[in-house]
Order: C-alpha cells, then sequence, then structure tokens
C-alpha cells in the first residue's frame, strides 16, 4: 500500500510533466523548464535554511556524547581520542569519519538466534556498503552536472569524468557512477520490501525518495545513452537559470525535448520536498549532540541555558527529620 | 507473577516475524509480567508530583486526569524547544533500521514495537501529526496519528521497556539516541502520574531519607558496622570508618544498595577495607547516602533535585573532593549532568590522590573522581600489597555497565584493576562488551520482581554471552561494577546461567588485598573457605 502510493505518486509526476512537455506550449515548457525549477530550488534552500535554525534554536543543555572507546584518564591508558573525543580536534575526526565514511553504520551487526540458545552478531556491511555507494555517486554526478552551468568546463570536472568512465574506450562512455547509483538505489529498496522489519518500520515517506531518485537516475540515463536531447538547448536553458537570465534559455525550449522535461521536474521535486522529509538528516547529522560533543563534562562545565533553580531537601531539614536518633546513633549534629 | 515465568528454553523461542497488521493499527496489550505495577500516590505526592493517585497498569481505566492531552502536548512543545536532541531526533531518522536488532529487549522478545527505532516512532508519529505540516496535512500517510488513550498506554508499556541503555545510539548512522526519546515519554508519563511504583518509592525514599531504600541514619551506620565483624572474622582487623564527619579530605558517595543485599555487601566491604588500609582521610555521609538516581529515570528536574545533594553535603562537610563507587547509571549522572545541574563546585579542589599524588585532571570541574580510577592509580603506582592468587578459584569476566561504556568510556580502568587482583580473566566476545556491552536487562528502575518475563528476556543477550565464556573457558564469576548490575545480573545468572556468579570489582580487590597486621585469610568476604585452606 505504502508502497505502490510512493510508486503511483512518482508515476504520476512523469505523466503530468510528459503530458504538459509534448504539448510544446511555450508557457508550459517555461513552467517545466524554468519556474519550477527555480520555485524547486527556493523551496530547498529556504526550507534547509529554516529547518537548520529551528534546530540550532533549541539548546543543547547536557553534554551527551555517545562514547564508543576508553575515555580520558591517566597517561598510562590510551584514549581512543576519535571515538571518546575530549578535545575540539577529536570531535572534528568523528563528525569526517561519520559523514564522509558512515562510520557508525560500518559497526552493522546482524544479530542471529541459533539453537542452543545461541545469540550470534556477524558483520553485516551491506547496508554500509548501499548507503556510501548510494551517497558518493549521488555526490559525484551532481558535481558532474556543473558542467552544464557554465561555459569553460573546469579541469576539475574533466578529471571527474574521466576517472568515472575509468579504463573505458568509445561513445559515449559509461559514467560507473550511473550504474552504481541505479544499483545502490535497488539495494536499498529491495532491503526495505524483503527483510521484514525493516519492511515493518517503513512509511511511505521511505518509499518515495527511493522511487523518486530512481526515476531521477533512470531518466538521466536514458538520456545520455539513449533518447537524445537537444545538448545545446540544455545547457543553454542551465546556464540561464544559473546566470539568472530568464529569458535567454527560453529560445530554444521547444528542441530539448521531453526526456529532458522528466528529468529536470522529477530533480525540482526533489528538491522542493528535501526539507520537508527525512532526507534533512544530511543537515541533521552535524547537529547531533550523541556526536558532536567532546566527552570532557568532567573537566569543563557545561552550561544549560535554561538551568533553573529546583526545590531541594535540605540537610537542615533533613537533620530536623532524624536528630534523635542521630545523636542516639552517635552521629554528629549540627544543632544539638 | 514470578511464579508464572517460563523456564529458560521456554523463553529462549523467540518469534521474530512481524504481525500481520501495521504497527499503527495493532493496539498495545500490555501483558503481565512486562510491566511493573504503578506508583502509589503517596510516593508521588512525598515529592511533590502532579496527579498523584493509586492506579494499576493491569486495570481497563488507569484514572487519567482532564485535558491529559493538553497536558502531554504543551510538554512537547516544551521540551522540543528545549532540547536539540529531542527535535533532531523527531526529524532525521531514515528507519533505516541499522538500531533494530541492537536493543537487547528487542532481541529477547522479538517484539517490533521493542526495535529502538519503532519505539521512538511510537512518540515521532505523534509529534508528526502536532508539529510537523505534512503529519497535519497527509495524516497517517505520513506516518502521523492522534494522541488517545491506546497510544498513551502504549508509550508508557514501551518507554518501560527501555532501559535507556544507548547501545542503539552506537550504530545509528546519525547517532539517534532513543534513550533521549525514552526520557522525554517518562516526562510526559510522570506529569500524568504515570510512573511505576518501583521507581517512585526509590525516589521518595532518596528524596526525604537521602537513598532509595529507605535507610535512616542510624540504619546505615548499623548496616556498615555489620559489615566492620565480617571483616574482622576474614582479615582480624577492626575498621572505624566515619560518618557526616566535618573536615575530611574526601567524601565517599556508593549506592545505597550495596549496603543491603548480597552480592553488593561485599563490594561495601571491599571499600572499607581499601579505605582503612590506605588510611584515607574520608568520610560517609548519610545525607547524600545515594550515589544512584532513580530521579533520572522520572524527569530531569526530579534528577536534579537528588542529585543536589552530593555537592551540598561536600559543601557542609567541607571535604576537598569526591569519591563515587561502583554504580552504572550513577556515573552517567555524574559525568554528562552534575557540574551541569548543580556546579560549579568551586568550594571544592582538583582531585589528588594522597596517596600517590596524581591529580585527576579528566575531574578537575566535576571534583568526582570514580573508585576503580582511584584503585587502577593505586595499583599502579604499586601501593597496594596484592595477592591474586586468593582469587585463583575464580574464573572472572568483566560486563560492562551501559552507561560507564557509552556515557563515559570508562573501560580499562576497571579491567586494569582486575586483572590485577585475579589471575584467571577471560572477556566476553567482542560485540557484546565496552561500547556494544549489553544491558543487564534490568536497567532504569526496570528491576522489580513483578516484571520478571521483562527482566529475563532483556538480560538473555547479556546471559547468553556469559554462556560462552562459561562453556568455553569454565567462568564462573560475573564481576562488575554496577549496584543494580550486582542485583539484576544475579537473578539473571539464577535463570539463564545458574553456575555463574556475581561481584563487585571492589569484592575481588579486598579479597586479593594484603593488609597490614591482617591475619592469615582463610575464608573469602563471603565468608566461603578459600580453596587450600579447609585444614585451618
Ligand atoms: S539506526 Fe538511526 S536512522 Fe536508522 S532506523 Fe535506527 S534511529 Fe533511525
Ligand atoms: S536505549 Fe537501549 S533499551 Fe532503549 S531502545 Fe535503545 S537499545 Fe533498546
Amino acid at each position: 500500500m505504502k508502497i505502490l502510493f510512493s510508486f503511483f505518486t512518482v508515476v504520476f509526476l512523469v505523466l503530468l510533466v510528459f503530458a504538459g512537455a509534448t504539448t510544446g506550449n511555450k508557457y508550459v515548457l517555461f513552467l517545466f523548464g524554468v519556474i519550477i525549477p527555480y520555485a524547486a530550488f527556493a523551496t530547498f534552500l529556504l526550507g534547509f535554511i529554516y529547518r537548520v535554525v529551528q534546530w540550532g534554536r533549541s539548546p543543547v543543555p547536557f553534554r551527551i556524547p555517545t562514547t564508543c572507546g576508553q575515555q580520558q584518564s591517566f597517561p598510562w591508558i590510551k584514549q581512543n581520542k576519535i571515538e571518546n573525543p575530549s578535545t575540539t580536534m577529536g570531535v572534528i575526526v568523528r563528525m569526517a569519519l561519520e559523514v564522509f565514511l558512515f562510520r557508525s553504520l560500518f559497526r552493522n551487526l546482524k544479530t542471529e538466534l541459533r539453537d542452543g540458545p545461541k545469540l550470534s552478531y556477524g558483520s553485516d556491511k551491506w547496508l554500509w556498503l548501499a548507503g556510501l555507494a548510494f551517497h558518493w555517486s549521488f555526490l559525484i554526478i551532481l558535481i558532474r552536472h556543473y558542467r552544464f552551468f557554465i561555459g569553460e568546463v573546469p579541469s576539475v570536472i574533466h578529471l571527474i569524468e574521466s576517472l568515472d568512465s575509468f579504463l573505458q574506450v568509445g561513445v559515449p562512455l559509461v559514467y560507473i557512477t550511473d550504474a552504481v547509483i541505479l544499483a545502490a538505489v535497488t539495494f536499498l529498496f529491495l532491503r526495505r520490501v524483503y527483510i521484514p522489519q525493516v519492511n515493518y518500520i517503513s512509511l511511505a515517506a521511505d518509499y518515495f525518495p527511493l522511487f523518486l531518485i530512481l526515476g531521477i537516475a533512470i531518466s538521466g540515463v536514458l538520456m545520455r545513452y539513449f533518447i537524445k536531447v537537444h545538448i545545446v538547448g540544455v545547457k543553454e536553458l542551465a546556464m540561464g537559470l544559473i546566470s539568472l537570465n530568464f529569458m535567454a534559455p527560453a529560445k530554444n525550449l521547444q528542441e530539448i525535448g521531453v526526456i529532458f522535461y522528466i528529468h529536470l521536474f522529477l530533480i525540482s521535486v526533489l528538491f522542493a520536498y528535501f526539507p520537508f522529509s527525512k532526507l534533512m538528516h544530511m543537515g541533521g547529522v552535524f547537529l547531533s549532540p550523541t556526536r558532536n560533543l567532546s566527552n570532557n563534562s568532567r573537566m569543563v562545565r557545561h552550561i544549560n541555558p535554561w538551568n533553573y533553580p529546583v526545590h531541594v531537601h535540605t540537610y537542615e531539614e533533613y537533620e530536623e527529620d532524624f536528630r534523635d536518633k542521630m545523636k542516639a546513633a552517635g552521629l554528629p549534629v549540627e544543632k544539638e | 507473577m514470578a511464579t508464572k515465568l517460563p523456564k529458560p528454553d521456554e523463553l529462549a523461542k523467540i518469534d521474530f516475524t512481524p504481525p500481520e497488521t501495521g504497527w499503527m493499527d495493532t493496539p498495545v496489550e500490555i501483558k503481565p509480567g512486562m510491566f511493573c505495577w504503578g506508583a502509589k500516590a503517596k510516593n508521588l505526592r512525598a515529592v511533590e508530583f502532579p496527579n498523584a493517585r493509586d492506579w494499576s497498569p493491569a486495570e481497563e481505566d488507569w484514572k487519567l486526569p482532564g485535558e491529559w492531552e493538553g497536558t502531554v502536548l504543551e510538554a512537547m512543545a516544551d521540551r522540543l524547544s528545549k532540547y536539540r536532541s529531542f527535535k533532531l531526533f523527531m526529524d532525521i531518522c531514515v528507519r533505516c533500521g541499522a538500531c533494530a536488532d541492537k536493543c537487547h529487549f528487542f532481541i529477547g522478545s522479538g517484539d517490533p514495537k521493542n526495535m529502538p527505532v519503532l519505539r521512538a516512532e511510537l512518540m515521532r508519529s505523534v509529534y508528526r501529526k502536532y508539529f510537523t505540516t505534512p503529519g497535519k496535512v497527509l495524516g497517517k500517510l505520513a506516518g502521523a496519528r492522534e494522541l488517545t488513550y491506546d497510544v498513551l498506554k502504549e508509550w508508557w508499556y514501551y518507554f518501560y521497556q527501555c532501559t535507556e541503555c544507548r547501545r542503539c545510539s552506537v550504530f545509528c548512522p546519525y547517532g539517534i539516541d532513543t534513550a533521549e526519546i525514552t526520557m522525554m515519554g517518562r516526562e510526559f508519563t510522570n506529569l500524568l502520574g504515570l510512573n511505576t511504583d518501583w521507581i517512585a518509592g526509590p525516589v521518595a525514599n532518596c528524596y526525604m531519607k537521602g537513598n532509595h531504600l529507605g535507610l535512616e541514619p542510624h540504619t546505615i551506620k548499623s548496616s556498615i558496622e555489620f559489615f566492620l565483624d565480617d571483616i574482622e572474622t576474614v582479615t582480624g582487623i577492626k575498621i572505624e570508618p566515619t560518618f557526616n564527619r566535618k573536615g575530611a579530605e574526601i567524601l565517599f558517595v556508593t549506592p545505597s544498595g550495596d549496603l543491603f543485599a548480597d552480592p553488593g555487601t561485599y563490594t561495601a566491604m571491599g571499600y572499607l577495607m581499601l579505605f582503612h588500609e590506605l588510611g584515607l582521610d574520608y568520610t560517609w555521609s548519610t545525607y547524600a547516602s545515594e550515589g544512584g538516581n532513580f530521579g533520572y529515570f522520572t524527569s530531569n528536574e526530579m534528577a536534579k533535585r537528588l542529585n543536589s545533594k552530593i555537592y551540598a553535603e561536600a559543601k557542609r562537610l567541607g571535604v576537598k573532593w569526591i569519591i563515587g563507587g561502583e554504580c552504572g547509571h550513577m556515573w552517567r549522572v555524574l559525568n554528562q549532568y552534575m557540574d551541569t545541574w548543580n556546579g560549579p563546585a568551586d568550594f571544592l579542589e582538583v582531585p589528588k590522590s594522597p596517596i600517590t599524588g596524581t591529580v585527576f585532571e579528566n575531574a578537575k570541574s566535576t571534583k568526582m573522581v570514580h573508585i576503580t580510577e582511584f584503585t587502577a592509580d593505586l595499583i599502579k603506582n604499586g601501593k597496594l600489597k596484592l595477592d591474586p592468587s586468593r582469587n585463583d578459584h575464580l574464573k572472572v569476566t568483566y560486563h560492562d555497565s551501559c552507561n560507564t561504556a557509552r556515557g563515559m568510556g570508562l573501560l580499562e580502568e576497571p579491567r586494569y584493576v582486575i586483572k590485577s587482583v585475579c589471575n584467571n580473566f577471560y572477556e566476553m566476545p567482542e560485540n557484546t562488551i565496552r561500547e556494544q556491552t549489553f544491558c543487564c536487562g534490568s536497567g532504569t528502575g526496570l528491576n522489580a520482581s513483578e516484571n520478571m518475563d521483562l527482566r529475563m528476556k532483556g538480560g538473555f543477550p547479556r546471559a547468553n554471552a556469559v554462556k560462552y565464556v562459561r562453556d568455553k573457558h569454565g567462568v564462573n564469576m560475573l564481576a562488575n561494577i554496577c549496584a543494580i548490575d550486582r542485583a539484576t545480573l544475579k537473578a539473571s545468572m539464577e535463570y539463564w546461567v545458574p553456575d555463574v556468579t556475581v561481584c563487585g570489582t571492589h569484592e575481588l580487590v579486598a579479597n586479593a588485598l594484603v593488609m597490614k597486621g591482617e591475619k592469615e585469610r582463610t575464608q573469602d568476604l563471603r565468608l566461603e573457605t578459600l580453596p587450600g585452606k579447609e585444614g585451618n
């Protein structure tokens, strides 16, 4: 149900833009080619900032890192400076490992109950591998697309492109990342369907972005390898968009080709959807208090901005309650 | 309830297949053996908690106050604005499921709502409904649902089936700590008077009498005197500790559980013997006679109220610094909360061992040192005369408490101490110790007797790892540094791995400690004859 709903939502989006783009009407094309992308990007940018600011407005009252290694104690006990950092430098390294290499996911285990009863914890790196493959290929593809937005393609982009099509001859070069992202997203989808527990926790909001990204990748692949589009028109449009020159791209809109509009529209939807969704984990991971704080709260006092005085049971009240018993037991008292 | 507890091989038949119906459409079933009795009115009144009344989770009617939904939602809005962790963790979970099979309660019960991610979704779904646009507009489709009586019951049931152990948080790619969500869940239920009596009772005791067990000052003294007699029997040495003594250099605070029941009592004897041997200028307090903090299992405010006694007493007595005994959640609180709540402790001095001269730099602000840090330093500097062969009949393994492992990182100090006093030490499998350690199954105030099913299920992964080293190496002693562990692991070992005994680390230390002027030891602290000394 959740799967079908998400799937058909994406199908509907494709049909919508397909219907629009095939009309060839220049106003409709202007809508899909210029207005929607702008609106989507603006939503993404403002929404993303808004969400991060909202998180930032809630303070971090306590220093609660999840310590995953030995604390700092004596010089003769080796501290794990990354998994249990006591300095900012340590935190930076810990966060870098988390953000770039998905350190915590790398720990993943599969717990199994065998006869005996015996529990075993096998290493299970598939989720980590697929997650890493997905995110990195997405990033590289994004960077590759920069070539459309700039007149003179910078050499870094060329370098990335040649690395991405490493060891190949022939035209067009097949980008490794194109294959990887399709495989990774498919894997992430299948595990959601077939692992009973993961299936049980999944919401429509988990399937929708997967289908959307799959749609984007497929349309992109189709466009690059199978259905030719008017590449000059695409580049004009892209450069017009980025230089905020609204009218420039309008000339060749009709020539570009429907598949391009599908690709662009799905990307626009993804961008617009981003700030309202779990995809915000991209920003959130940086703010996670169990990872981005050093474990130094016994060395430096952490301040809670809303710390307030509380009602306590004082020693005087306690002695009041027990003075006679204390005296009888020979315990010292303040007031005789 | 305990009588109905199934046999271990029955309990170990765990069904991991999720129900046919989606989790939102599967109403909570409050099962006997899985929950603790409701908090009694008198215990909530003692600490001025709202909506105090006698109630029973087993009954249909929980006698909720009117307008309870408003109370919860208002509190939720408030906590969202006060805790970035809460707000962020409501928003960024991608439901990847990496945390799912990391929770001991899920592993032991197979109940999908015990997967950390789903436990959190129980709250997230309500958050979405009232605090996010997609949730308001799309409702169930966006994973949102209304806060109903049933949902509240479900919250209560599952937030009191989480021991805030943070194992899930180790594996989550964003560090989402379900314990943070459980804490909020418990704050909300406490606003409605929905606590358990196993937590509310100790909280009331601790507030009024200084410790969870409600030991009054003279009883604390007499309990300890009772230990002194046993120590004299074993060592021939008469120890005279002091209580509430002004001008002592060090205040010693430990969980009251160690004064009350075996095997914690042997750990307490261990402290007494160690400090006596060193000639340490220290004092016990009857007012700050609790290191643990059951308030932490109710609300942030209550935790702070209970914790305040430690600094207040240190100040009143004019000590220079504080040593804290063996306890798990106590040390999470001391490490991550105490200074923030009740500091700065500028009336104390940076802790410096009077025996070795070592300055405890890592505690220079809170001024509170963990007993295994203190002892490890003594041993490293050769200040203790030890005869580890006295522990030769023991094959020891070590259980990391969740809190000292994942909320502090105290991993090597206790190991160093144990290995210095025992010749036979074996680690449990790597995925069950250190930062990946498994909860005893009964933390956060779940160590009652009416919820034995839950406790044994949650204790299964830990016990299973102990069984592994028992079978492989013949391990017969499970050492730890936690008063709750000493009580709960004892029960879980008796159930799952009956031939393994439980002890505190300082019991082992005291058994190995060669004291000045002691008689030849023929018994250990349990008054059991040492092997080879039968003839004496
Ligand atoms: S590991 Fe983290 S992101 Fe994944 S389901 Fe669990 S809480 Fe959510
Ligand atoms: S904190 Fe521990 S008990 Fe709670 S959900 Fe996470 S793993 Fe389970």
